[in-house]
C-alpha cells in the first residue's frame, strides 16, 4: 500500500510538470504579459525591457518555467492585476469555490444517487424511463443556459434565492449556484447509479441475500448499494477536482468571487501570475483527488490489491 | 491495478460543455432487460440466420423511436446548416434599432434582439457554426485519437507509455480553462481555432477507448492464430483488429459530437470561442444574458435551439451505443 | 396433468409438499411456461434429487419454493407449496421472509458469485444470526467462527475476516453450506452445489453435505444434471423435462430400469465403465422452447416410441410400480424394453 502510494506520487510528477508547463507555455509564449500590464498604452521600451528582465521574461521559456516553479515552491506566486499578491487572492477565492463545490457534491450524492437507485430498481418502468430521459435533457442543456434559466426563475420571478451572491458568499446564497454547477454531473451520477444498480440487482449475491431471508431494505442498502456505488464514488471523487476548475461559468453568472471568477479576470486582463498560479493549484487538486479515489477503491472493494 | 477500474472517461469537468469532452461512462456496460432468466431461456428457440454486428445494430436502431427522432432532427439541422435560406429568407445581419428587443410579431415569430436583428433568422443561421464545429472537431479528434490510440495499443512499449502520460496531461487541464487561455490570444474570426482546440483536448478520450479495444482484440485467439499463420502487422491491424475498435470509437464520437457543440457555445459565451461576425448561438446567448429580465425571448430561442441540437446528438449516441455494444451479444 | 403421482416411500409426514406448481415468465417473445404443474414431496431426512437439463425448470421450481423468483418477469400462477403443512404461497411477504434462511435454506452453484464480494465471510455468516435472532454483534461473530469450524475450514478464527475471493473454490462452497446451516433449517435446497468445483473437491463437498444432513435429519433437495452425483446420495429421483416431472422413482429402481424414454435416453448418454466399448446414445434434437411447448407429451418430437396419442394427449403420471411414477403413455413398454 505504502509503496503503491509512493509510486503513484512519482507518476504524478511528470503529469504535473506537463500540465503546468502547457498552461505556462500558452500564457507566456502565446500572450504578451508585459504589453498586457500597460493595457492600451504603449509601454516605454526601456521600462518594458526592465520589467522583462525583472520577470525573467528575457530568458528562454524552459528557464522561465523553472524560475517560476522555484518561486512557487517558496510560496511566491507573484502579483495579481490589482496589485494584490496572488496568494492573497487565492486565500479569498479558494474557500468560496470550496463551499460551492461542496454543495454541488452533496447535491450530486443526495439527488443523483437517490434518483439512480429508484430508477435502477424499477428498470424499464415509467419512473425509470422518465428519469433516463430527464437526465439526457439535463446533460444537453449547457450550464450557461441552465444557469440563466434557474437564476431567472428562482432568483428573479419567484425570488426564492438571491440572483447574485454577495462577496462573503454564505452557504445559503450558494445553494442555487451549487445546483447549477452540479446539474450535469448530477445527471451522470444518476445514470451511472441506475446502470450499476440495474446490473447488480440480478447478481447472484443479491439472490443469496434474499434466500437468507434478509429484509428488503437490508438487501438493498447492505448488499446491493455497497457494490453498486463503487463506480459512482469514483466518479464523484474525480469530479471534486473537475468541479473546482470548472466553476468559471457558474461563478460568472452569479457573480461569485471564487476561483473561476478570478481566473476569468486574470485571463481577460492577461495577468499571467494569476492564471498560472491558480491553474497550478487546480491541477494539483485534480491529481490528488484522483489518487484519493484510487485509494478509496481499495477500501470499497477488497478484491483490489495494490501491488 | 486499480487504474483500469477507474472510469476516467467518466470525468466531467464541471460546467456545461466541459463534461463534454469526457463522457464514455461505465454506462457502456449497460445491459438491456434480458428476455428471460437463464434457467427459463428457450433453449430450443429457432435460431435465425446469423447477422453481423452492424446489420443487427441497424435492425435494432430502425425500430428505436429515440434513434429515429434524433436522426430526423439531425438531418434537419444539417440541411439548415448548409442551406439556411430554405426556411429563413431574411438577413441575419440586418439591424433595425427601432425594433430592438421587441417581442414576437407577424413575420418575426421570435422577435428582435438588442440591435433590432431578427432572432428567428439568427437562430436558423446559427446552426451552421455549431454543426461545422461539431462535425469537424469530432472527425479530427476521432481520427487522431484512434490512430494514436490504435498504434499505441498494438505496438505497446515506450510509445504506449508516452502516449498514456500525454493523455493524462491533457486530462489534467480543465477544458474551459484551457480553452479560455488558448483561444484568448487568437484573433482569427473563423471556426478553425476552436475546432483545433477541441481536437487538441478531445483526442485523448478517443485514444483511450481505441487503445483499450485494440489491446483486447489483440489477445483474441483468432488474432493470435492469424499471427501464427504469418500475417504481417499491417494486415493484422487492418483486417483483424481495426474492425473491433471501430464500434466503440463511433459510439464515443457520436456522444462527443453533442458535447463539443455545447463546449463551443460555452467558449463563445465566455468570449473566447467564435467571434462576430460569425453567427453563433453562444455569442447571441451571451449578449442576451444582460437583458434576461427585460427581454427573455432573446435568450430563450437560441438557448432552446442549442439545447435541442446537443440533445439530438447525445440521444443518437446513446441509441447507437445500446445497439452496438458488443457486450450485449 | 394429474397431481396424484407421489414419490417417496409413501407414508411419513411430508416436510415439503409441492402440489401442481406452475410458474410463468413474461418475456419479449411471449409467455415462457417454465414450470407446468410440478408436484413432489420431501420427508425429514430424505434426499430428493431433481434431475434435468438446463431449462427444464428444476431451478425455477426451487426458486419458487424459496420465494426468490425474479419477479417480474417470473410469476407463480398456480399450485401450493406446503411446508410443515402450511401453504407458503398464501403467507404474507414478511412471514415468508422469516422462514427463508431460518427454516429452509439454499445453496447455490457458484459460491464466488453467490457470496457478496465486498463483505467478509464472517460478516455474511453473522448476518444470519443478527437478522433472524437479533444476536449481538460479538456473539454472532463467535457463532460464525463455530460454523466455519463445523464445515471444516482450517484456522477459522483467523480467516473469519477474509473475503470470499481469498478462499479456494471448495472452501467457498463450504462457507455457502455453513451459511445455509446457520440456523438449523429443516430443509436445504442445493442447486448444483458441486458443478463449479474441481472433480477432486466435488466428492469432499458432497460428503460434507450428506453427513451434515444425516446428523441434523434435514430434508435435502439436490438439483443437478449429474447422474453420478445422484446415485451416491439421493433416496428418490424426480426427472424434469420442459417444466414437468416425467418420472419419479427410488434411486436404485430408476437406475435399474427407467420407466420413461427420456430417462432412458439420459442414462444411455453417460459413459459407464461396465459398458465399455459400447456406443453411447445421445438423445436426438433439442429441448423445446418454453414459449412454444409442443401439445401432447412435450417429449414426443424426440421420442423413439412416439405414437399418435403422444402428439395429442398429455400423459398423466402413471403409477409404475412401488413408489414410482412415469408420465409416459407407454411406460409399460419402456420398462419392458429396458429389461
Amino acid at each position: 500500500m505504502g509503496r503503491y502510494v509512493v509510486r503513484r506520487l512519482l507518476q504524478m510528477i511528470p503529469v504535473f510538470i506537463g500540465s503546468t508547463f502547457l498552461i505556462f507555455f500558452m500564457v507566456y509564449a502565446l500572450g504578451d504579459p508585459v504589453a498586457a500590464m500597460f493595457g492600451d498604452r504603449a509601454p516605454d521600451p526601456a521600462t518594458a525591457a526592465q520589467i522583462r528582465r525583472d520577470l525573467y521574461l528575457d530568458q528562454p521559456l524552459g528557464k522561465q518555467y523553472l524560475h517560476y516553479m522555484g518561486q512557487i515552491f517558496q510560496g511566491n506566486f507573484g502579483t495579481a492585476f490589482n496589485g494584490q499578491s496572488v496568494t492573497e487572492l487565492m486565500a479569498s477565492a479558494f474557500p468560496v469555490t470550496l463551499r460551492l463545490t461542496l454543495i454541488a457534491i452533496v447535491l450530486e450524492m443526495l439527488v443523483g444517487i437517490t434518483l439512480g437507485v429508484f430508477s435502477g430498481l424499477r428498470r424499464g418502468r415509467g419512473i425509470d424511463t422518465s428519469v433516463l430521459l430527464l437526465s439526457l435533457v439535463v446533460v444537453s442543456v449547457p450550464t450557461f443556459v441552465s444557469g440563466y434559466l434557474l437564476q431567472f426563475v428562482f432568483g428573479v420571478r419567484w425570488a426564492w434565492a438571491a440572483p447574485s451572491v454577495s462577496p462573503e458568499a454564505p452557504l445559503n446564497e450558494l445553494l442555487l449556484p451549487g445546483l447549477v454547477l452540479a446539474l450535469v454531473s448530477l445527471a451522470y451520477v444518476t445514470r451511472l447509479t441506475r446502470t450499476s444498480i440495474a446490473e447488480n440487482v440480478r447478481a447472484d449475491y443479491v439472490r443469496t441475500a434474499l434466500a437468507k431471508g434478509l429484509p428488503r431494505h437490508r438487501v438493498i442498502t447492505r448488499h446491493l448499494l455497497r457494490n453498486s456505488l463503487i463506480p459512482v464514488v469514483t466518479f464523484i471523487g474525480t469530479d471534486i477536482g473537475a468541479l473546482m476548475g470548472g466553476a468559471i461559468v457558474t461563478e460568472r453568472i452569479f457573480n461569485i468571487h471564487g476561483v473561476g471568477f478570478q481566473l476569468y479576470q486574470g485571463i481577460l486582463r492577461q495577468n499571467s501570475p494569476t492564471v498560472v498560479g491558480f491553474v497550478t493549484i487546480l491541477v494539483l487538486v485534480f491529481l490528488l483527488a484522483n489518487l484519493l479515489v484510487d485509494l478509496l477503491y481499495a477500501v470499497l472493494d477488497p478484491r483490489i490489491r495494490y501491488a | 491495478m486499480p487504474e483500469s477500474y477507474v472510469p476516467k472517461e467518466a470525468i466531467g469537468h464541471g460546467d456545461g460543455g466541459t463534461a463534454a469532452l469526457a463522457i464514455g461512462e461505465a454506462e457502456s456496460l449497460e445491459r438491456r432487460p434480458s428476455a428471460a432468466p437463464p434457467s427459463a431461456g428457450p433453449p430450443g428457440a429457432p435460431v435465425g440466420k446469423p447477422r453481423s454486428l452492424w446489420s443487427d445494430a441497424w435492425h435494432d436502431l430502425r425500430r428505436n423511436p429515440v434513434f429515429v427522432l434524433s436522426a430526423l432532427v439531425i438531418v434537419f439541422l444539417v440541411v439548415i446548416a448548409i442551406w439556411p435560406q430554405l426556411i429563413a429568407t431574411g438577413n441575419p445581419y440586418r439591424a433595425d434599432l427601432a425594433k430592438a428587443q421587441q417581442g414576437s410579431q407577424p413575420g418575426h415569430p421570435f422577435g428582435f434582439d438588442t440591435q433590432g436583428r431578427d432572432v428567428y433568422t439568427r437562430v436558423v443561421y446559427g446552426a451552421r457554426a455549431s454543426i461545422t464545429v461539431g462535425v469537424c472537431a469530432t472527425t479530427g479528434a476521432a481520427l487522431l485519437g484512434s490512430l494514436l490510440g490504435g498504434l499505441a495499443g498494438f505496438f505497446g512499449g515506450w510509445g504506449d507509455t508516452l502516449l498514456s502520460r500525454l493523455a493524462d496531461i491533457f486530462f489534467g487541464i480543465p477544458v474551459i480553462l484551457g480553452g479560455l487561455v488558448f483561444l484568448s490570444v487568437v484573433t482569427s474570426t473563423t471556426v478553425w481555432p476552436v475546432v483545433g482546440f477541441i481536437v487538441l483536448l478531445g483526442w485523448p478520450q478517443v485514444s483511450r477507448i481505441a487503445r483499450g479495444s485494440v489491446v483486447t482484440a489483440k489477445q483474441n485467439d483468432y488474432v493470435q492464430a492469424a499471427r501464427a499463420l504469418g500475417a504481417g502487422n499491417g494486415r493484422l491491424l487492418l483486417r483483424h483488429i481495426a474492425p473491433n475498435a471501430v464500434a466503440p470509437v463511433i459510439v464515443v464520437a457520436t456522444i462527443a459530437l453533442g458535447t463539443y457543440i455545447a463546449l463551443e457555445a460555452t467558449l463563445s459565451y465566455l468570449g473566447a470561442g467564435l467571434k462576430p461576425p460569425t453567427v453563433s448561438w453562444g455569442i447571441d446567448i451571451s449578449t442576451a444574458s444582460t437583458y434576461i429580465r427585460s427581454a427573455p425571448h432573446m435568450l430563450l430561442w437560441p438557448a432552446g435551439a442549442l439545447s435541442i441540437t446537443v440533445l439530438a446528438f447525445i440521444m443518437l449516441g446513446d441509441a447507437v451505443r445500446d445497439a452496438l455494444d458488443p457486450k450485449l451479444r | 396433468m394429474t397431481n396424484d403421482g407421489r414419490n417417496g416411500e409413501g407414508g411419513g409426514t411430508a416436510l415439503l409438499d409441492v402440489r401442481d406448481l406452475k410458474v410463468e415468465f413474461r418475456t419479449r417473445d411471449g409467455v415462457a411456461h417454465a414450470v407446468n404443474g410440478v408436484s413432489y414431496r420431501v420427508a425429514p431426512g430424505e434426499t430428493l434429487a431433481v434431475l434435468g437439463e438446463s431449462g427444464s425448470g428444476k431451478s425455477v421450481t426451487a426458486q419458487a419454493v424459496m420465494g426468490i423468483l425474479d419477479s417480474p418477469p417470473g410469476r407463480v400462477t398456480g399450485g401450493q407449496v406446503l411446508f410443515h403443512g402450511r401453504d407458503l404461497l398464501t403467507l404474507r411477504r414478511e412471514e415468508r421472509r422469516r422462514i427463508r434462511g431460518a427454516k429452509m435454506a439454499m445453496i447455490f452453484q457458484d459460491a464466488l458469485s453467490a457470496l457478496n464480494p465486498v463483505l467478509s465471510v464472517g460478516a455474511q455468516l453473522a448476518e444470519m444470526f443478527k437478522v433472524h435472532e437479533g444476536t449481538s454483534r460479538k456473539e454472532a461473530r463467535g457463532r460464525a467462527v463455530e460454523l466455519m469450524e463445523r464445515v471444516g475450514i482450517p484456522a477459522a478464527r483467523q480467516r473469519v475476516g477474509d473475503y470470499p475471493h481469498q478462499f479456494s473454490g471448495g472452501m467457498r462452497q463450504r462457507i455457502m453450506i455453513a451459511m445455509a446451516l446457520a440456523l438449523g433449517p429443516d430443509l436445504i435446497i442445493a442447486d448444483e452445489p458441486t458443478t463449479a468445483l474441481d472433480v477432486t473437491v466435488q466428492a469432499q463437498v458432497m460428503d460434507l453435505l450428506a453427513e451434515l444432513q444425516r446428523e441434523l435429519t434435514m430434508g435435502l433437495i439436490l438439483i443437478t444434471h449429474d447422474l453420478g452425483v445422484v446415485a451416491d446420495v439421493a433416496d428418490t429421483i424426480a426427472v424434469m423435462y420442459a417444466g414437468r416431472i416425467v418420472e419419479t422413482a427410488p434411486v436404485h429402481a430408476l437406475y435399474r430400469v427407467p420407466a420413461h424414454p427420456y430417462t432412458r435416453g439420459l442414462l444411455e448418454s453417460i459413459p459407464r465403465l461396465d459398458h465399455k466399448g459400447r456406443r453411447l446414445h445421445a438423445i436426438k434434437g433439442l429441448p423445446p422452447s418454453l414459449t412454444a411447448i409442443p401439445p401432447g407429451c412435450p417429449f414426443h418430437p424426440r421420442c423413439p416410441l412416439a405414437q399418435d396419442v403422444c402428439r395429442t394427449d398429455p400423459p398423466p403420471l402413471y403409477e409404475a410400480g412401488p413408489g414410482r411414477a412415469s408420465a409416459c403413455h407407454f411406460w409399460k413398454e419402456t420398462l419392458d424394453g429396458a429389461r
